[in-house]
């Protein structure tokens, strides 16, 4: 397959490169050509082109189709007709779709904060004077490892028979029935979930963070009389900012997809409270809306873009700074 | 920053000293220090709240191991907490069979390890021809097309892969597979790159002029070298394609054939009361990453830490 691709590309570059090329193929190494870059080996090819072929026809050939599909009337099969952006201006006059929006941003901002403060202190707490260190921080990790899906279905029993059965105990009302049935809590037990599920992989970015803190800073700050507060306002916080970034843009940019989770407990209900914006695109596939669902992913795939530029430009500003 | 890191240099190192030397030592003595410091007092109060914490983490495993292990009529009487009496192992044996276990396992299994193993390979491969040829438009723009993929996310694209993996007959765990290991690339190759470019040169040249042939230099100096790199890759392959829930339940046509995760499903609309079966399921399916993650918990937290802050 690949052979076509390999001549052509290789003979892109000048005739004296093939001429030479019979003279010293025998000297394997790092020859140049005359404008001094070094002559590549054909084998490189062979690394590299079925990779490339095979990325090209399983997620550029779908995302150029799916963008394709977005300005016509496709229905999933069958006939299909151009109908320029209308599928664009629907979607956004769709309650369904803002909604979903509303409910994913809502529910990404505030599980990012929750993520984040609560992985950054039990990184300081994890890199303090303790025992039991390399215990704990194992046990932190295990959420990491289990599969969203499955925790979510264990969280779901819990949420809808112990804590009710709790709540009622205790004669808390609102407690005593499923939050996952409860239109405007439910989000909060999507939150819960999905939080700890991924504050691991926020807590060893922040672990890491401190480690690299040198002592040394604490100690200055203790001579001068520093209060535990005044340390983590002042030395601490400034020092782990480029981690905090980190963490935000790539904790953010992985709860847009949020899907698992929901599925596990609330399904998108009750009604449509939880639909998430994936959950939205993937009922394309059932619901005949194949084209004006894929108008409705490409949105979603220019916003991942926007926030994306807006990663690399905050975590090239850190690189700068540091 | 200079000045804090400005570190007391121990009275009896000599001016001498290599840089390398210097740093060592100096570690040591702060560590001294603070071991020192340590004996002297143990943060109560932050070990009480942490292990307070560890409990929330905890709780929901501990909730799943003793409803697997009760008996139907104790696990329907909903309270979780309890102790499994009698303990009743018959709860494992239904789900088995309704889950179809063996075939459920294997098939995750295979579509874990192809991830796996096709991720390290293609990207080690492909890195290594990137990094070498960088001054060729073909490996350079190749770079930035790969990542590219990074910015996109899999609900973006996943209606005409479900299209198009059906017409080309691949809606199958096999199409999981190639998938998986498409939507890993961009971030393997990210390590592998940075990785490639700290190896001297010198060394490669050193093996060309004992006339060992690309592929040899490869296979036999290069990726042995990359070994650090390509546990934290397959590390990242084996967790989210061991847990992926999203691309199987869409792209695998048929339920028969689908991965563990995604035949739990089946707990929530047949069989919704037996508890102890569904959590025997549960747990059957969190085991084995959680088995894993135990004997590789070093590796697996340096490789994420390694990972995250590289990438």
């Amino acid at each position: 397959m690949s052979t076509p691709i390999t001549t052509a590309a290789a003979s892109a570059g000048s005739l004296v490169d093939e001429v030479e090329h019979v003279h010293v193929d025998h000297l394997a190494g790092a020859k140049a050509d005359r404008r001094g870059r070094p002559r590549v080996d054909r084998i490189y090819y062979l690394f590299l082109v079925p990779t490339l072929v095979l990325f090209t026809l399983a997620i550029t050939v779908p995302a150029v189709l799916g963008i394709f599909y977005s300005f016509t009337n496709f229905i999933g099969f069958g006939d299909w007709e151009f109908i320029g952006f209308t599928n664009y201006i629907a979607v956004f006059s769709d309650p369904a779709i803002l909604s979903s929006y509303l409910f994913t941003f809502g529910f990404a901002i505030v599980t990012v904060l929750l993520v984040n403060v609560i992985a950054l202190l039990l990184a300081i707490g994890l890199t303090s004077r303790i025992k039991l260190k390399t215990g704990l921080r194992a046990v932190f990790v295990i959420p990491m490892v289990i599969s969203g899906i499955v925790i979510a279905f264990v969280f779901n029993f819990l949420f809808s028979n112990s804590l009710p059965a709790l709540g009622s105990s205790l004669g808390i009302p609102w407690l005593s029935e499923s939050i996952l049935a409860n239109p405007d809590l439910a989000w909060l037990a999507i939150v819960i979930v999905s939080a700890w599920q991924s504050i691991p992989g926020a807590l060893l970015i922040y672990i890491a963070g401190l480690l690299a803190i040198p002592g040394e800073v604490y100690e200055a700050a203790d001579i001068d009389g520093a209060t535990p507060w005044y340390k983590l306002r002042s030395v601490t916080l400034p020092l782990v900012a480029g981690y905090v970034v980190i963490n935000v843009i790539l904790g953010f940019k992985n709860y847009l997809n949020v899907y698992d989770v929901i599925v596990g407990l609330t399904n998108g209900g009750p009604g449509t409270a939880t639909r998430s914006i994936a959950m939205t695109i993937f009922t394309g596939f059932t619901g005949g809306d194949y084209a004006y669902q894929m108008a409705n992913a490409t949105i979603f795939f220019i916003i991942a873009i926007l926030i994306s530029v807006l990663q690399l430009r905050l975590t090239r500003g850190r690189a700068a700074i540091s | 920053m200079t000045q804090a890191a400005a570190r007391p240099i121990p009275l009896t190192s000599p001016r001498e000293e290599a840089v390398a030397t210097t740093s060592t030592t100096t570690t040591r003595t702060t560590r001294r220090r603070r071991r020192r410091v340590g004996q002297e007092k143990t943060n109560w109060g932050t070990m009480v709240i942490l292990l307070l914490c560890a409990l929330t983490v905890l709780l929901p495993l501990y909730v799943t191991v003793s409803m697997s292990l009760k008996s139907t009529t104790q696990a329907v009487d909903g309270n979780a907490f309890s102790l499994p009496s009698p303990i009743d192992f018959s709860g494992f044996a239904t789900a088995w069979e309704l889950t179809n276990f063996p075939v459920a396992f294997t098939i995750s299994i295979l579509v874990t390890v192809g991830t796996v193993v096709g991720t390290v390979i293609l990207a080690a491969l492909a890195s290594y021809a990137i990094v070498r040829n960088w001054e060729h438009r073909l490996f350079r723009w190749s770079f930035f097309y790969l990542l590219a993929a990074m910015f996109l996310p899999f609900p973006v694209v996943a209606l005409p892969q479900i299209q198009l993996t059906g017409l080309v007959g691949l809606a199958n765990p096999v199409g999981v597979t190639i998938l998986h290991i498409m939507f890993q690339l961009s971030f393997s190759i990210l390590l592998f790159t940075a990785f490639l470019r700290s190896i001297p040169l010198e060394l490669e040249e050193s093996a060309r002029m004992d006339g060992a042939t690309t592929w040899q230099t490869f296979r036999q100096l290069i990726f042995p070298l990359l070994a650090p790199m390509s546990a934290t890759v397959a590390i990242f392959a084996f967790l989210a394609s061991w847990n992926d829930f999203m691309m199987p339940s869409l792209i695998i046509a048929d339920s028969s054939q689908q991965t563990l995760p995604v035949v739990q499903q089946i707990f929530q609309t047949q069989f919704s009361t037996n508890y102890n079966v569904s959590f025997a399921s549960y747990l059957m399916a969190m085991a084995p990453a959680i088995i894993v993650y135990l004997f590789t918990q070093r590796w697996v937290m340096e490789g994420v830490t390694q990972g995250a802050v590289k990438g």
